[in-house]
């Protein structure tokens, strides 16, 4: 078996298409003017960051006047959640609801918000990894400030009823933010038709580069100031445009939702083939449902294994993948997502999370099938925790 | 997160990885929740430590740890694998990452867990020559 490279963490980040790096680059050394100067380098740069906000407008359904630029999609969800709050904490409403399994770009704001003395209600998700709408009808109180949903889990993948979120919301007068991060360009999406009154999106999980993200806000929703000190992003979000960063996520969005559901079905079939060649091996499980989540990404766990020693395995056959074991996180505790769904922590530490696109071909699914059973049979060879398990012994 | 040369080498070809049937000395420390398991056994003839092995789930510094701190007392007196310090394996790994440290700790801990087992074996108290095991990191 010749030794292959293969990308499948791409719910961690993507490689920047070439389409979107030959568009970025006559920004850096030729239109390289401030968007805010007057004379035509300036100008024609203003023109393409308002060009490239039309492209993400449209890519969700949006007006280009909703769509503001950020750094990324932790500041999207920090400006939005601590914006809101902020605003509607003046109405006397200090109440978050959020899920048990954001990502933390959401938890760690709305535990800060707790310290600033917001009361937080975490909703649970159920052993498949969905939130239920009717808990966060239940959630909702009059002092509800806020009810920010992620659209996709980052892990296990598994895509939310936000239209019917949203519609709870819509009906009891609440805001509703989502943190679309992993499912814009995968999912389609349309932020009026769904209800949507704020969304996160990130450049670098859909072929842009690292550092550009975009929040869409409603009009018609108020959002405080996010930085001050220039007019751009209307008054919003001071400090001169990314451009070139700019024009890449337009291009990447632009790509990214185009043919969306073609490419989701190609995805689908290949994960779908990678999920049945893992589960035969024993005593491994799928995490999230089959069926409604993320087309390139599975979520196993691989019992009496470790995942970080199951990603350097992989590593050193040419695998890049990911997991929620604790010792890839730096803390004693697994994957919050994985506890929440139920997994227990001896479980939950050998996971394995790989996110394909389509650029991965038949053959590399093969490889992959080929390599992690051997994989885990060295480290179940090596492993006390596996030798108890065989011998029916109860593991502590 | 970085792991040094010697690191990643132990945990791909680890040193020493088995059982040993009729072994003199058994220990094993941590637990399967916290993601750490070390297993070590021990042959011992003479006051030498013939023979050592070592089963272990865990990341992959816990396997190198584990591997390093059986080459550093295969072949040595019981003296030295009782004064054998998860600072030696460290050390002879080129470092280890700060969150990964507790890995050195838990693979001296099974060294001496494993020695417990040998004297308590021998109708020796353990605990004046060993000391406390800590058996979770």
């Amino acid at each position: 078996m010749e030794k292959r490279f293969i990308y499948a963490d791409n719910a961690a980040t993507t490689r920047v298409s070439d389409k979107v790096l030959e568009a970025m680059l006559p920004y850096f050394t030729k239109a390289y003017g401030n968007a805010s100067s007057i004379y035509r380098l300036g100008r024609d740069a203003q023109r393409d960051v308002e060009l490239a906000r039309q492209k993400v407008a449209a890519a969700i359904g949006a007006e280009p006047t909703e769509i503001y630029f950020t750094s990324c999609g932790s500041e999207s969800d920090n400006w939005a959640i601590k914006g809101i709050a902020e605003q509607q904490a003046l109405k006397g409403k200090r109440h978050i609801i959020t899920s048990v399994f954001e990502h933390h770009a959401v938890l760690h704001t709305c535990q800060y918000l707790e310290k600033k003395g917001f009361e937080v209600t975490y909703v649970p998700v159920n052993d498949k990894g969905f939130v239920d709408p009717a808990d966060i009808q239940r959630a909702i109180r009059r002092d509800t400030a806020l009810v920010t949903i992620m659209y996709a889990n980052n892990e296990i993948g598994t895509i939310q009823p936000i239209g019917e979120i949203a519609a709870v919301c819509r009906e009891m007068g609440v805001i509703f933010h989502t943190d679309a991060v992993q499912a814009v360009g995968h999912v389609e999406i349309d932020v009026k038709k769904q209800g949507i009154d704020l969304l996160s999106l990130s450049g670098h999980k859909i072929h842009a580069q690292k550092g550009i993200g975009a929040l869409y806000v409603r009009r018609g929703i108020t959002l405080p100031n996010f930085i001050h000190g220039g007019a751009q992003e209307r008054n919003k979000r001071a400090g001169t445009e990314n451009v070139p960063a700019i024009v890449g996520l337009g291009v990447a969005i632009e790509e990214a939702v185009k043919d969306i559901r073609g490419r989701s079905e190609r995805i689908t079939e290949k994960r779908n083939r990678l999920i049945d060649g893992i589960l035969k091996i024993p005593y491994t499980r799928l995490n999230g449902d089959r069926d409604k989540r993320l087309p390139g990404n599975l979520n196993i766990s691989v019992e009496g294994v470790e995942g970080e020693s199951l990603l350097l395995m992989l590593d050193m056959n040419g695998i890049c993948a990911s997991s929620g074991s604790a010792c890839t996180s730096g803390s004693l505790d697994p994957s919050h997502v994985l506890l929440s769904i139920g997994l227990k922590h001896e479980v939950a530490h050998g996971s394995l999370r790989l996110s394909i696109e389509e650029d991965i071909t038949d053959d590399d699914v093969d490889y992959i099938l080929e390599v992690i059973p051997k994989v885990v049979e060295r480290l179940r060879e090596m492993s006390p925790v596996w030798e108890k398990m065989m011998k029916g012994e109860e593991i502590v | 997160m970085m792991y040094s040369e010697k690191v990643l080498d132990h945990f791909s070809n680890p040193r020493n990885v088995g059982e040993i049937e009729d072994a003199d000395g058994v220990g094993e420390v941590g637990n399967a929740k916290c993601g750490d398991i070390m297993k070590m056994y021990l042959k011992i003839d003479n006051g030498i430590i013939s023979d050592v092995k070592f089963k272990t789930y865990g990341c992959g510094a816990a396997v190198a740890t584990s591997s390093m701190a059986t080459e550093l007392i295969k072949g040595k007196p019981v003296s030295d694998a009782l004064s054998l310090t998860n600072k030696a394996v460290v050390e002879a790994l080129d470092g280890l990452p700060q969150v990964k440290l507790h890995c050195s700790v838990l693979a001296e801990q099974a060294i001496k867990s494993a020695l417990s087992d040998y004297y308590t074996r021998q109708g020796i108290d353990p605990l004046p020559i060993v000391g406390e095991i800590k058996d979770e990191d």
